[in-house]
């Protein structure tokens, strides 16, 4: 299985519900914990280039939920919202995580999301472990291309894709 | 992560028709050119009917089509389907990527800013690293 390479995702599966992503950033732990928990923080980072961010709500606490809404680069919005489980700062996050829109229910109709981040070298790895709540869901979302041959109800479609092109 | 346009169940269909290995495995042949109902089932150890059910499946899902060209109208793959759920894939593993490296730039933006900083409060913005905040 692929370890967290510095600047890349890295991403395994270790048991049938679950897809571990594992990322390195160059920061202090405490200050990581920062940038994924604080609105001020979030608002400049999560999202791809270009989308904004327009709503980014954050209560931080044990049955606090948190809320971001998107207005998507190529136009239209995307919400998703969730509830603290565990917060042990700055080292776990345990959330719900759910998409507004229907669609996304291929990924399962929401997740529970673990992040544990650990210091090490002067490099704080985060890793997020989230959980599916089926099997079939999981594999859709690994499907993404997000690590090869990890997604074999998916290896299929990538190979009709090729014959296909 | 999202232009998405055809009605919103589109995705789950193609998805939940995708879940299986035998229709995956009549996507494949078909992938290779039009097929009869009795050419698609020979590779499979089930009846006619039990073939024919998948077919129903994927072709609700709007992945495969009826040729109408011939007496015994073969099925033939219809690839618009697959290519937008693999886009759609492909979006969301992009959007975590994509915001990752801007986390990368933002957390260097916030070191060398406390450096420059020292000490001082001064403005906002500053990041608050609170060592050992373990509550």
């Amino acid at each position: 299985m692929t370890q967290g390479s510095p600047g890349g995702l890295a991403v395994t599966t270790p048991s049938e519900l679950e897809i571990v992503m594992t990322r390195a950033f160059d920061a202090p732990r405490a200050l990581l914990f920062d940038a994924l928990t604080k609105p001020e923080h979030i608002r400049r980072w999560l999202g791809r280039r270009g989308d904004v961010m327009t709503v980014c709500e954050v209560d931080l606490r044990v049955g606090g939920k948190w809320r971001y809404v998107w207005t998507l680069r190529e136009g239209g919005e995307m919400g998703m919202s969730g509830e603290f489980l565990q917060i042990v700062v700055p080292e776990l996050l345990v959330t719900t995580e759910a998409f507004d829109e229907p669609y996304f229910e291929v990924m399962g109709a929401g997740t529970v999301n673990t992040l544990r981040l650990e210091e090490r070298e002067g490099r704080t790895f985060l890793t997020t472990t989230v959980r599916y709540k089926s099997r079939q869901a999981r594999d859709a979302a690994l499907g993404t291309g997000m690590e090869t041959g990890a997604a074999e109800s998916y290896d299929r479609l990538a190979e009709l894709l090729r014959t296909l092109a | 992560m999202v232009s998405i346009d055809p009605p919103v169940d589109s995705l789950s269909e193609t998805f939940s028709a995708l879940a299986d290995l035998t229709r995956r495995a009549i996507l494949s042949r078909l992938a290779a050119g039009e097929a009869s109902v009795t050419e698609l089932a020979e590779p499979f150890a089930m009846s006619l009917p039990a073939v024919c059910k998948h077919l129903r499946v994927l072709e609700r899902a709007g992945l495969i089509e009826r040729s109408r060209r011939r007496q015994f109208r073969p099925r033939r793959l219809n690839a618009a389907p697959l290519k937008h759920a693999a886009a759609w894939l492909e979006n969301y593993r992009r959007f975590w990527e994509e915001s990752f490296e801007r986390l990368d730039d933002y957390l260097q933006e916030l070191q060398s800013r406390a450096e420059e900083g020292g000490a001082e409060g001064g403005g906002r913005g500053q990041p608050e690293i609170k060592k050992g905040t373990t509550p």
